[in-house]
Formats: C-alpha cells, structure tokens, sequence
C-alpha cells in the first residue's frame, strides 16, 4: 500500500502565544516548533498499516514555514521512509493547504491507497484540511477516527461524535481518514530511528511547483490579539473544615444573585 | 442583499440552539433555514421566532442518515438552486466534519468556528480563537461564493428580543449521489447530557480526582444544575476519564455559562480551552493554583469536602 501522512508544524502547547505589532500574525522567532499532536496519531496509524501490509511505504508531507523541520524528522525517525516538503508560510489558509497537499501528492507520482491526517491542528483549530482534501481529490472521508480496522480494502473506522458517541463506517480505500486522540499510542522515535532519518529522502517544492497561487487565498486574517483579561474574582480560603460550608453557601448565593448563572 | 442559508440539525423535538444564536446575529437580513429530516413543528416555531423567512425540510434517497458525501451532494444542489451568498451552520460534530467538504465542493472559502461576527450590508466578519484561544484574530473570506462559516455553540448566546420572520414551511426532495463513506452502526455514548461543546454549565475534575470511581461526586453535583462532566488532560491521561471529555488544547474548546474546576491546576492548555466560558469557579486546595487567576469565584480548599457541600446547597437553592 501507498500510504500519506499530511502534518503541520505548530508551535509547542506550552507556548505563550504573542500577538506581531500590526497585528497580521503571531510572533514566531523563539517558537519551539512540534509535530502537531493530533498528526503523531496520524503518523502510528500509517506506520501500523505499513506493518500489517507487506511492501507499504509511508510518505510524510508537509505544507509550512521552513524555519525548523521538526514535524517531518520526527515522522521519518519514528518509522517513515521518505518525506515532502512545500515550502510556505506558518499561517497559509485551509484551502491553500489542502490544495498544496494534493498537488505534492500527485508531484509523487504515486496514487494514494490512504492518506492520514490529524483530525485539526492545534495552532489554526481549523479542522478544515483533511474534508477539503478528500474532496479536492474525490476521495471518500472519515474524520475524529479513533478505531481503525482493516479487512482487506475494506476500512472500518470509528467516529467519536457528541457525548462521546460513536458513528462505524465502512469505507473501501483509497480514502482520507483524520485521525484523533484514543485511536492508537504512537511511539516515541528511538534513537536509532532519529540517526536513519537524517538519511531518509525529503523531496522539497515551492507553492508554485505544486500548483498553487495566491488566487488560491480563500481566508483573510488580521488583529490578532490577545483575550481580554478578566478583572481578579473573589477568592475565598475554606482551607479550614468549620468555615467551609459557610463559604460554599456564599459562593453559590453569589452565583444566583451576582452572576446570574442558576 | 446578500441571501443567507443556516443550516440547522434537528434534535428531538426542535432544532440545536446554535441555528437560533446565528439567526439572532442575523437579524435584518434575508434568512432561510434547512435541515435533513422533517423539522418538529417546535423546531419551526423556534426557528420562525428568531428570524427565518423560510424553514426547508430536506429528504431524499440515503439522506435518512449521515454521511459526508450524501450530505454535501445533496446541498450542494440544494444550495445552488437557492443562489445562496452565504451559508452558516453550528460547529458540531456534523458542521465540523460536512461544511469543509461542501465548501470545497464550490471551491470556496470557509471561516471554522467563529464565536462572534458581524454582517456590513452583505460583507462578513468574523472573530475566532487560534492556538485554543491563547489569541483571537478577525477572519474574513475571499474568492467564490458561497462562502461558509461555522458557529461555536454557546458563543452568541440567544438574542434578547429577536425579530420574528415568517418561518414559512417548505420541503425538498435532494439526491445524496455516489456514497462510499457510510455509517454501519451507531454506538450510543454513556452520557445523555448535552456534549461539553454544547453544554451551558460544565463541571470538571483534574488530577486531584485521584481516580475514576471519585467523579461521582462530579456526577452528582452534574445532576443536581443540569451539567456535562468534563476532565482536565491530566485526568484524561492518568486514566480517570475518556478523552471525549477533555477540556483544553489536545480536547474540546469550551463556552459555558459556567465552568467549575474541581482540582484542576489549570495549565495553560486547560486554560486555552476553558476561559472563554462566562462566569468560572476553581476549587482547589493550592492557593497558588494558576486556575484561581482565571476564576470569578475560587474556593481554596479540599475539593472532597467543598463538592458534596456545593451539590447539597445547590439542591436546597433549586429543590
């Protein structure tokens, strides 16, 4: 099998998100760049398919910023065997995204038996890629998978929907499946994974080689900014077990008569 | 002036309170509404209320169900009959998983989960969180339309006064096409209540919970105001909770009117995900707890203790 892993590059969860001066992006010079979480799902899944499927390759591609390439050394030291890369802004739009993603896809010239993605990435939050891309390559798609069965071609994935309810589906491949949290554990690359990635192939594009101009630009961002801060509340210590149920009467008092909210 | 679908998803007897918060933002504007199934005259009632001029009930062959392609065929004829400019819907698990794929069917633009926008005469602006709402930014769409925008439920609240419009009933009759991603089975999730995306009050445990078994005391307090019990990822990775209820960066990004924190710290993913809710209760016995600077009312003290208070004069207050 052929298999794609589409990832992005966000900054760390631990990061302090600073807001450019005009406005038009964050500030990323001291960023520490990972692998999109939800892509390390992405990238297990691939290579556990690989391992059932004789023969399989797995491709990692990625559509950003060339300041750090984090994402795709840590895909090819955990097991990937080769890696793209088109090169593009941090903050590219959705669409733009999922376009670049298919034509780096086609520059391969290898036709997709499954492409896997995060089901969103952490910086953008925008869930839009891996629906776009499935359609923008007429491909049938499954999104916040977290149970993966193979049987042949045949595909059965479990979708996590509201109230933690789950859709089955039955899909053959090709196909796109954006993958969530529960779905697998994905491993840490070993040491010797991290020396063999260094020598693993990263074919590199440009936006334009891959088909994608700025016409393509469907959103537009600007004033980014950061949430407004809350004046202090009201802090109350019931550290002490005689004041505690007096304070929890006040308190929930308060949240009849000052905030309106029961 | 610009012609304006929401599409609306039906649940039991009326329709998701995130297609009636858009309509009120919609106020002024020429508004329909559609929805797959027959929509409960509630549901209509409600939708007329707030604003829609028109209230289209959608069937067709294999539309009895969810699917991803099924679904975008069929409204993306649907929409291009109706010459809609632009097309609204709540960021839901559906909304989150369709409206991308119907957007690319019109190479268009798509704006995901804004928590609040504005329409200029016919031009859309939104405002959204990034990075789990460590920062906002404006968003604004380019390029053919339609164009798209989803909804965060809770975020635009109901509108005070809305103005009504004349909800009048239609159906359409729309073909789902090829469909290749289809849903065998449906397991029910363990929770009825509302989905932490949707819910107005949330009650959630961290680590402190110290094990599964202890989120009963959640559970109960849940009960008695009507909440959904979330978990901090601390608790979700030790194993207390099931990651659909996650709250923060790698979980869901919540809007309740209430947020109690039960023995969550308060990291700043957990922060990310949860500080947009209106009014925020942090327990803890860490006084220095980052939770506290996040919290309109913060209780220092044994969660153990202050939980089976609270659940009691919550009972008494209600009861």
């Amino acid at each position: 099998m052929k298999i794609f892993v589409c990832v992005k590059q966000v900054p760390d969860t631990e990061t302090k998100i600073t807001p450019k001066g005009d406005g038009t992006f964050i500030e990323t010079n001291s960023i520490k760049w990972i692998m999109n979480p939800y892509d390390e799902f992405a990238v297990e899944q691939a290579l556990l398919v690989k391992a059932a499927n004789a023969g399989s390759t797995v491709t990692v591609v990625r559509v950003g910023g060339v300041k750090d390439t984090e994402a795709l050394r840590t895909a090819l030291a955990m097991g990937a065997d080769d890696s793209i890369l088109v090169e593009a802004e941090d903050n590219l739009d959705s669409y733009m995204t999922a376009k670049a993603l298919k034509g780096a896809i086609e520059k391969s010239g290898n036709a997709p038996d499954l492409v896997l993605a995060g089901k969103q990435a952490i910086d953008d939050d925008c869930s839009q890629v891996p629906q776009l891309l499935a359609q923008m390559m007429n491909l049938p798609s499954v999104s916040v998978v977290v149970g993966f069965e193979q049987n042949g071609d045949t595909l059965t994935l479990k979708r996590e929907v509201e109230g933690g309810a789950i859709e089955v589906y039955e899909v053959n491949k090709p196909c796109v499946v954006a993958c969530n949290k529960g779905i697998n554990t994905p491993r840490y690359a070993s040491l010797p994974g991290i020396m063999k990635a260094k020598r693993k192939p990263l074919e590199k594009f440009s936006l334009a080689d891959v088909g994608v101009t700025q016409e393509d630009q469907r959103i537009k961002y600007s004033e980014f900014k950061l949430p407004e801060e809350k004046p202090p509340g009201k802090k109350f210590d019931a550290l002490e077990e005689d004041n505690q149920a007096s304070i929890v009467k006040e308190v929930v008092g308060l949240l009849r008569t000052e905030a309106k909210v029961i | 002036m610009a012609k304006i679908l929401v599409f609306s998803e039906i649940q039991g007897d009326h329709v998701k309170a995130v297609s009636l918060e858009i309509l009120g933002k919609l106020a002024g504007h020429n508004v329909e509404v559609a929805a797959f199934g027959k929509i409960p005259e509630k549901g209509v009632q409600d939708l007329a209320t707030h604003g829609a001029a028109k209230v289209h009930s959608l069937s067709g062959n294999n539309l009895d169900q969810y699917s991803p392609e099924g679904y975008a065929n069929a409204l993306h004829s649907f929409i291009k009959e109706n010459s809609y400019d632009m097309v609204f819907a709540g960021s839901t698990s559906l909304g989150k998983d369709l409206i991308p794929r119907l957007s690319a069917t019109f190479n268009s633009g798509m704006a995901s989960e804004v928590t609040n926008f504005v329409m200029d005469g016919d031009n859309f602006a939104g405002t959204r969180p990034l990075f789990a709402g460590k920062c906002y930014a404006k968003v604004e769409i380019t390029g053919p339309k339609p164009h798209f925008v989803t909804v965060r439920p809770n975020a635009l609240g109901l509108a005070d006064a809305p103005t009504s419009g004349a909800g009048e009933s239609a159906e359409a009759t729309l073909d789902a096409g090829e469909l290749r991603a289809t849903i065998k089975e449906i397991i029910k999730g363990a929770s009825e209540k509302l989905d932490l995306t949707e819910a107005n009050i949330i009650v959630s445990g961290g680590r402190a919970m110290k094990n599964a078994d202890n989120f009963k005391i959640l559970d109960e307090l849940a009960n008695v105001i009507g909440a959904t019990v979330g978990a901090s990822r601390a608790a979700v990775d030790s194993g207390f909770a099931p990651h659909d209820m996650q709250v923060g960066q790698t979980g869901k990004t919540v809007s309740p009117s209430l947020y109690i924190a039960c023995g969550i710290s308060g990291a700043i993913q957990h922060l990310a995900g949860m500080r947009t809710s209106k009014v925020i209760v942090a327990i803890n016995n860490d006084p220095e707890a980052p939770i506290f600077t996040k919290a309109d009312y913060g209780i220092v003290g044994d969660l153990f203790k202050i939980v089976p208070l609270m659940t009691e004069e919550f009972k008494s207050l209600l009861g």
